[in-house]
């Protein structure tokens, strides 16, 4: 041991301790801060929207104003269409263009791609309503499912092009080189190799990207409307539970409140729902994995 | 100063092993070169990582490739079965002809050669997937589908990796299970299942412990009776052991090459002395 040793200050370890102490309590503070509101929400959601929950919430239809009761079956419904519209579109596009981002993706056509993905992320989701007004409801003369599903596809796409490009770097050099050195051509590296060992991460990005886009109610004010009644045609306007939501939160009338409440409580377990379900098929199609 | 001053690498030779390839028995006209590197130049963008290498590699033998870190020992295997093709900026001038085909002729189709030219990396890399699809995903490359096909080549793969034994009971298992030495074994097996002429080795048992390199090395020494296996190390005691030949490089270009007992014992050039005697690497 060198003699310099023994002149170090001794006296610091008290002081050290006390900051170790309150950075970790700020630490502590600021996670309890993180789950505080969402905390709070869910018990809101729950102690407000419990009592309005029963079957035929999910059952019936919306009743005019007046006559209590009905349920929102179309609304809920609706939510699920419009999604799968956006999943079915910027699912494939979203995870392809991630794929080639990390596998190709040099020079300044990939720089623009992104650029144009992160700055596509930071737009306000009602100037994405208005895009997908302009693409679909404009030259189909009116609202329709297809419409709101655009939106929602574009909203979708920058997150699961992004998340996709990290998650596919980070797949280790070593798998490609071992499935090119067995002679296998690129495409089907990245197809059989590389792809699956990054699967959980883009389903991932593809749940973060869906809870977004199921809750979104701006993009669909001028895209899906909206419709209070029961309706599967993707060119017709579909009722939604964010529009419901939003249309029976500020009605003037109690009933229409209190199911706006139940409607939100729903919505979360729609969104939960889904994500499990993707992270339950994940997990049994890679063993554990 | 010669190498009988060092005691651990004189015993490390392979005194009973016989140095002499197989190729070389009397009698026999001495087979063709497996690999036949003629002035390969390569470099990266503006950085040249080899010089003018020329280098004959026999059939059926194993030749060591030494050397200190970043001399260039790596990219002289990778160019062998044109890995170093997937860094971008990569120019290569020279030759290297393998079982008589010039690899980097404009007419040679990258994927054939990958399958008759195998590699093991330094770190194991299986596939997350499960052991059989592992040493069978070579086989489903080749198109291979019939069920009981896969399995009889799977088997006949493991059991030449010595790792049969430890897996038949668990072929639907994942590969990531497998300990670091079993993996790289498995890796070998997945590189012998599409029957290669020619193994290639980069530093095969560098992240493995003594009793898994052994394993290795030994495994090593049954291959050769069937396969040309040319193995980059950093550790001269196991090219001592495992190699018929060696080769040493310094700086982008090959020192000195020959009987690896030779190389050992009377090293012509004074840099392969300094190196082999721990004067600098």
């Amino acid at each position: 041991m060198s003699p310099e040793r023994s002149n170090l200050p001794r006296g610091l370890s008290g002081w050290r301790r006390a900051i170790n102490v309150s950075a970790l309590t700020g630490a502590w503070l600021c996670a309890a801060i993180v789950i505080l509101p969402l905390a709070l929400i869910v018990w809101h959601l729950l102690a407000r929207g419990l009592p309005g929950l029963n079957l035929a919430f999910f059952t019936h239809m919306p009743k005019p104003v007046g006559e209590p009761g009905g349920g929102m079956a179309n609304a809920i419904m609706g939510t699920l269409i419009l999604v799968a519209i956006g999943a079915a579109i910027a699912v494939p596009v979203g995870v392809g263009a991630g794929v080639w981002l990390a596998e190709y993706g040099r020079g300044r056509f990939a720089a623009m791609v992104r650029y144009t993905a992160d700055v596509l992320a930071g737009v306000p989701s009602i100037v994405i309503g208005v895009v997908a007004y302009g693409l679909v409801v404009v030259p189909m003369h009116r609202f329709s499912a297809v419409a709101g599903g655009v939106a929602l596809a574009i909203l979708m796409l920058p997150t699961i092009v992004r998340a996709t490009e990290e998650v596919v770097l980070l797949v280790p050099r070593s798998y490609r080189e071992a499935a090119l050195a067995l002679g296998a051509p690129r495409w089907r590296a990245i197809q059989e190799i590389v792809i699956p060992s990054a699967s959980a991460g883009i389903v991932t990005a593809i749940v973060l990207a869906i809870a977004r886009a199921a809750g979104e109610t701006a993009p669909l004010l001028f895209t899906a409307l909206n419709n209070r009644f029961w309706s599967l045609r993707l060119d017709q306007p579909m009722a939604s539970l964010p529009a419901f939501i939003y249309d029976y939160a500020k009605a003037p009338y109690e009933d229409w409140n209190r199911q706006a409440w139940t409607a939100a409580l729903t919505l979360l377990f729609v969104v939960a729902i889904l994500s499990g379900i993707l992270r339950l098929s994940l997990r049994r199609s890679h063993g554990g994995r | 100063m010669t190498v009988d001053s060092f005691p651990i690498i004189r015993t490390a030779l392979p005194d009973q092993r016989g140095a002499a390839p197989p190729a070389s028995k009397p009698g026999q006209p001495p087979a063709p070169p497996r690999i036949i590197v003629h002035e390969l130049d390569l470099w990266y963008g503006a950085t040249q990582a080899l010089k003018g290498v020329s280098l004959d590699i026999p059939d059926r033998s194993v030749t060591a490739i030494i050397g200190p870190s970043g001399c260039g020992k790596s990219t002289l295997l990778r160019s062998f079965n044109r890995m170093n093709d997937t860094i971008p900026n990569v120019r290569v001038k020279g030759q290297v002809t393998i079982s008589g085909v010039e690899i980097y002729d404009s007419s040679t189709d990258v994927v054939e050669l990958r399958r008759r030219v195998g590699m093991v990396f330094q770190r194991p890399n299986p596939f997350p997937k499960s052991i059989f699809d592992n040493v069978a995903y070579g086989l489903r490359l080749l198109g291979i589908r019939d069920r009981a096909e896969l399995e009889g080549r799977v088997q006949q793969a493991l059991e030449r990796a010595a790792l049969w034994g430890e897996v038949r009971e668990r072929l639907g298992g994942s590969a990531l299970q497998l300990s670091g030495g079993q993996q790289q074994r498995l890796c070998i097996a997945r590189a012998l299942a599409i029957e290669p002429e020619v193994l290639l080795m980069d530093e095969p048992a560098s992240a493995l412990d003594p009793t898994a390199t052994a394993r290795i090395e030994e495994l090593v020494l049954g291959l050769k009776a069937s396969f040309t296996i040319v193995v980059v190390t950093h550790n001269m005691q196991q090219a001592a052991r495992i190699s018929d030949r060696t080769a040493f490089m310094l700086s982008g270009k090959l020192i000195e090459r020959g009987e690896t007992r030779e190389l050992f014992t009377r090293p012509k050039e004074k840099l392969t002395e300094e190196y082999i005697t721990g004067r600098f690497g």
